[in-house]
């Protein structure tokens, strides 16, 4: 979210190597045997209804302020929400529920699972609601909708998300809106003007949305770097892989992997079909940045974070039982989920590193049953530390009351098809993102189960296991 | 010529104990680590040269970084044994120029120096750190920049009455050395002090605290080189706004202007009783009217004279009897307060809340009114909101500060109270009844805390069935503003509810005295001979804003008929009341009835509007309250011309103060003069100059002191008459209270 400054210094072409040579370099992990047998068959359990996913679809992920620049948020959720219905072919009635993410609120649309579901030509009988998680938002959608039909509430849930960053709530100052809001209530000439003459330059100030943590008014940039630095990463570690983020995004891009993109005809505009913020730079060009937060000594630069990012993304949830029922092939089954919150200050962007034992012992689960990894990339510094952290006895020790290392993923595995520093972070839409590009590519590389980590703000995190649907 | 070098390093490490240093590529990284606190100690001192030598001798180290390896601490300062060790200004002029000296080596090394700061850097230290080309701070909480020489009557005497003015301009330069305030890293970058500051980091693979000097270490590295390569310019452009000050200070008649502003200044806050700040004022002007040379001379020979005035004495005394009341001599208590209760939302409840809360104490207000609980609740959240309007803490720390307060108006949740402070109207009665209400509901293990100014905590504990767990907790009005915490211990009070109740005051930030029972225990006891003699005066015809300026002018900072006002009249007529039954005519003087008559008209000081003064809301001009005048008409005495001179009335006031204490030290209620000297500048204001009673009677002369006594004791008896323990000094003038 903090990266809101950045968009405007990126800028670099195309191409390079050294990306790839590090994307086959292992972090020092496990070795992970690819015939080694799995702790569980199936997390199937007796009594419990499998919860599947039918499918996932998301409008290309654009930088904002670029051909999305004239559109309201509800209308890429509308997108993405119609994208759905086309891929799926489901009948329109046949959904019980929808909830949608998003971070920064429009506050004409504020229930905008609502407004995007009835533009997108849903049944005015199926009920909708909007909920906010920042970065993990449409986890959060896609937990309610397993929740709502684990309890035998639905058999059909959408979920999703929006974020649309080229356009923000800028309100007027504190001091001014109370002005106008006496002013309604003002009943004389004279009280009007009264109030009218007490309004000074500076309450003209508008107050833009807060791009800085609440609770401690730190930027998330800010607060990658610190947490980069406690870990020690460099900022050649860095750029490195976030430039294997963009060559891995471009290598999916190019080789046609990226199948949950939906093509978006833009009102006004050509039609979209790819995401645009894909640009493998070289490591020469990376350095030549100046740090984005902390001067001058920083490490985190605009090259190295995810960037302000338009877009939105949606998927089609069932019990089982009715997608088979429907005649669907369900893609995926959606397993255990946690959620876990630490420190905002010192841990803020740790979430996946608490998150994901905890995910894996609650499924009965190790981190080499694991095929397929997709963790959020909100900045590259946050996932160097996020691996560090979760290779160091110390630390697993010192602060997650675990006797020895978590163990951190083993690189081959890990956001093979790039991730959010290349693709784009729309913040409430990239949970679903994470989930269907796990599901695709479990079908794609064969394995059974994927791990989804993400962290948030708020000092906030999740993780989820995905197990393959059998082919 | 490196590998000689390192081995050399090797073989010298060894036999270093406060000061090593490392080699990486071409920067020389000299860490600094006493092993107590890092002060400018003689060892330090020497071992610092000899590396400096070294570093400057080998040809492979082309810049270095000046870092401290203990957390929480670049340099705390010189080291304060050195100086008082020395007999005569000569011996401290020359340690000054020695720090002078080795300062300009620093100042003028070829290889440029980075200063790498975390935690304080003060005094010395600061110094030191201006001395070096490059200055870069962590933004930890623990780091400070300062000069509090001042505040020990010294003067920063390695340079930094030169430096600084060059550095910071002449205002900054001379707020910053003439109040000795600590500076916070945000704003000392802002000022200038600092070039660069660097983020505290959270856990990694290290501890926070670790990794924090490791990352300061990597940072100060990284800098040093781009010095030592010239790619970081060493001057940074001024601003606008700093050159055309710049230019206005160019002029002589502008710099005489401020100097003399400045030297106004002083002598109205100081009353002329402090020798440093104008001393401090001459070695600036001296730098920079007849330049350097003249300048460091001034500054060391200044140092030399001031290390021997009582006046730093005075303060360097208190400020080890500080560091002595902010330890708990009664050991670890057996179970921490971490649920407390007070009873009494009033001025003095909610203060003791404050200032719990905000050290992570679960705190329940309790009072009996919805209406007191509201102004009590109101009265904390001001406070800690004011806090955040000074940016000392942020609104998020503010709203997690009150999530510690529940207030209420019944006993719910005392049962799991680890301590009971009561803060209720002072009458025997109803601390009876409240301590009666409270014994029924609490747990075994919990304290009863009694806050009371001048009630004998024994009678209070009569009605306890646990008088073990009793003990009285005297806070001073306003709680979060003043520092001193006087305990009082009955002889059932067990040594674990001390030790628990001293615990609970050093976590509050509190100076703590622990003394015996007795009727006002040793404060109060002290303070209210004074005011007896100080209505006397009133009576005697002196105008109250006189009497105010006599005892300010004697180095007490508020005179005693603002102090009166702020204690409360009524409280004073009632401590008096209830003291002079206690001792009998000792404690006479002034008429009770005129206290009382000021009482009968509502004039019970500050919180009523009227007093000895008028206080308008928003005002702060306060004029003296003629209807008091009329009062005192009636009241009249008429004063004997031989005892009644401005020194004689100063002496008058103060003599029944000191002597007082002195009984108190006599009859066991203080268990030490240290106690004593603390307890009467940090509760009551004794002049901080003269380092409280005890070393007055020390540098004053006890026999000077009984003579001026036994003279007022002619005229009125033995209001005036000096204890045994004071005679016993005067008469063996070697008897000292301090050594």
């Amino acid at each position: 979210m903090a990266s809101m400054l950045l968009t405007s210094l990126r800028s670099s072409p195309l191409t390079s190597v050294q990306a790839a040579q590090f994307a086959a370099r292992s972090l020092g992990t496990s070795v992970h045997l690819q015939a080694q047998a799995k702790s569980k068959k199936t997390l199937a359990k007796p009594g419990v209804k499998n919860i599947v996913l039918v499918d996932g679809v998301r409008t290309p992920f654009l930088q904002s302020g670029t051909i999305y620049a004239d559109l309201m948020p509800h209308d890429l959720a509308r997108a993405a929400l119609q994208g759905l219905l086309n891929r799926t072919g489901l009948p329109k009635d046949a959904v019980d529920y929808i909830v949608y993410g998003t971070v920064i609120q429009e506050v004409k649309t504020s229930n905008v699972a609502r407004e995007a579901a009835l533009g997108a030509g849903f049944s005015d009988k199926t009920p909708a609601h909007t909920v906010t998680m920042a970065c993990i938002s449409s986890n959060q959608a896609m937990t309610t909708a397993v929740g709502l039909i684990a309890a035998g509430q639905c058999d059909a849930v959408v979920a999703g998300g929006v974020e649309f960053m080229s356009d923000v709530p800028i309100r007027h100052s504190r001091r001014m809106r109370k002005t106008m809001l006496s002013l309604n209530k003002a009943k004389t000439l004279g009280a009007r003007l009264s109030l009218l003459g007490s309004i000074r330059l500076a309450h003209l100030a508008p107050e833009l949305p807060a791009v800085a943590e609440f609770s401690t008014a730190e930027t998330m940039g800010h607060s990658a770097d610190r947490l980069a630095a406690a870990f020690g990463v460099s900022r050649l570690e860095q750029d490195e892989f976030a430039l294997r983020s963009h060559t891995l995004a471009k290598k999916a891009q190019d080789s046609g992997l990226l199948s949950d993109v939906i093509s978006f005809k833009v009102p006004g505009k050509d039609i979209v079909s790819k995401d645009n913020g894909i640009r493998p730079s070289t490591m020469e060009q990376m350095a030549k940045l100046k740090p984005a937060f902390i001067k001058p000594h920083g490490t985190v630069t605009a090259a190295n974070s995810s960037f302000l990012t338009d877009g939105a993304s949606a998927v089609l949830i069932m019990s089982e039982e009715k997608a088979l029922a429907m005649g669907y092939k369900p893609k995926a089954y959606l397993r255990d989920f946690v959620y876990v919150s630490q420190d905002p200050k010192d841990q803020l962007l740790l979430g996946p590193t608490y998150a994901t034992p905890k995910v894996l012992e609650k499924s009965g689960l190790t981190l080499n049953d694991i095929d397929v990894f997709e963790f959020h990339e909100a900045f590259a510094g946050q996932i160097m530390a996020n691996l560090k952290a979760m290779e160091s006895d110390w630390f697993a020790q010192t602060y997650m009351g675990r006797k020895t290392k978590v163990g951190a993923p083993p690189m081959e595995k890990f956001n093979s098809w790039g991730g959010s520093l290349s693709l784009g972070h729309p913040f409430a839409a990239t949970g679903c993102r994470l989930v269907t590009t796990v599901a695709h590519r479990l079908q794609k590389e064969g394995g059974q189960y994927g791990l989804v980590a993400a962290c948030a703000a708020g000092g906030q995190g999740h993780a989820m296991v995905i197990e393959a649907y059998p082919q | 010529l490196v590998l000689i070098s390192i081995l050399g390093l090797h073989c010298e490490y060894f036999t270093r104990t406060h000061v090593n240093y490392e080699i990486k590529g071409d920067v020389a990284v000299i860490r600094m680590n006493d092993p107590s606190v890092n002060t400018l100690s003689v060892q330090m001192q020497r071992e610092m040269t000899e590396v400096m030598d070294e570093v400057w001798g080998n040809s492979a180290v082309q810049s270095v970084v000046l870092i401290s390896s203990k957390p929480g601490s670049f340099i705390a300062g010189a080291d304060l044994n050195m100086i008082q060790a020395c007999t005569t200004a000569e011996e401290v002029t020359l340690l000054s120029q020695e720090g002078q000296k080795m300062f300009e080596k620093i100042e003028k090394s070829p290889k440029p120096i980075v200063a790498a700061i975390n935690g304080s850097c003060l005094g010395g230290g600061l110094e030191f750190a201006i001395a070096c080309q490059y200055r870069i701070a962590t933004k930890s909480k623990k780091t400070v920049l300062g000069c509090p020489e001042v505040m020990l009557g010294l003067l920063p005497g390695a340079g930094g009455t030169q430096r600084l003015p060059k550095m910071l301009g002449l205002p900054s330069a001379f707020d910053m050395v003439l109040t000795g305030r600590s500076i916070r890293p945000d704003k000392a970058k802002k000022m200038g002090l600092v070039h660069q500051l660097v983020d505290t980091l959270g856990p990694g693979l290290k501890s926070p605290e670790e990794r924090t000097i490791e990352y300061l270490e990597e940072v100060a590295v990284e800098a040093a080189r781009g010095l030592a390569k010239k790619q970081i310019p060493l001057t940074k452009e001024k601003g606008l706004m700093q050159k055309i000050q710049d230019h206005v200070m160019s002029y002589p008649f502008v710099r005489q202007q401020i100097y003399n502003t400045v030297q106004k200044k002083v002598m109205k806050q100081t009353k002329g009783l402090y020798p440093a700040p104008l001393k401090i004022i001459e070695c600036v002007k001296a730098g920079l009217e007849q330049g350097p040379t003249a300048g460091y001379l001034a500054e060391s020979q200044n140092f030399g004279k001031l290390a021997m005035t009582p006046e730093s004495k005075a303060l360097i005394g208190l400020y080890h009897g500080q560091v002595t009341c902010k330890k708990n001599r009664f050991g670890t208590p057996e179970k921490e307060v971490k649920a407390l209760a007070v009873l009494g939302a009033g001025l003095m409840g909610a203060g003791i809340a404050q200032v719990s809360v905000d050290k992570g104490i679960h705190t329940i207000l309790k009072d009996t009114t919805l209406e007191g609980l509201s102004r009590g609740e109101q009265q904390v959240y001001k406070g800690l909101n004011d806090k955040t309007k000074k940016k000392s803490i942020t609104t998020f720390e503010r709203d997690s500060f009150l999530s510690n307060l529940t207030g209420q108006l019944d006993y719910n949740g005392f049962n799991k109270a680890d301590m009971v402070i009561e803060a209720v109207f002072e009458d025997l009665s109803i601390k009876h009844k409240v301590l009666k209400e409270v014994e029924a509901v609490i747990p075994p293990h919990c304290i009863f805390a009694t806050n009371t100014s001048a009630l004998p905590i024994k009678d209070i504990a009569a009605v306890s069935k646990r008088p073990e767990k009793v003990i009285g907790m005297h806070y001073f009005s306003p709680v979060d503003k003043m520092q001193l915490l006087e305990i009082i211990t009955t002889d059932k009070t067990s040594k674990d509810t001390t030790a628990s109740a001293v615990a609970v005051g050093l976590k509050q930030g509190k100076v703590i005295i622990v003394v015996g029972d007795g009727p006002g225990f040793y404060t109060t006891r002290c303070l209210a001979p004074m005011l007896a003699e100080a209505v006397r005066v009133l009576q005697e015809g002196v105008d109250p804003k006189k009497l105010d300026s006599l005892t300010t002018g004697f180095g007490f900072p508020v005179g005693a008929a603002t102090l009166a006002d702020e204690v409360g009249i009524d409280v004073a007529a009632h401590v008096a009341e209830d003291l002079g039954k206690a001792f009998g005519s000792r404690f006479g003087g002034g008429n009770i009835e005129f206290l009382k008559s000021m009482v009968d008209k509502g004039f019970k000081g500050r919180k009523s509007g009227k007093g000895c003064y008028i206080y308008q809301p928003g005002l702060k001009r306060r004029d003296v309250n003629t209807e008091a005048l009329e009062i005192l008409e009636s009241y009249k005495l008429t004063p004997n011309a031989a005892i009644s001179s401005d020194s004689d009335i100063q002496y008058r006031l103060v003599s029944r103060f000191v002597n007082e204490a002195v009984l108190c030290l006599q009859e066991g209620i203080l268990a030490n003069p240290v106690e004593g000297d603390i307890g009467a500048v940090f509760g009551l204001g004794f002049p901080p100059c003269l380092g409280g009673p005890f070393r007055f009677v020390d540098s004053f002369g006890a026999d000077k002191l009984v003579e001026k006594m036994r003279k007022f004791e002619e005229v009125f008896g033995n209001q005036f008459t000096p204890c045994q323990l004071l005679l016993d000094h005067a008469k063996d003038p070697s008897k000292k209270f301090h050594k």
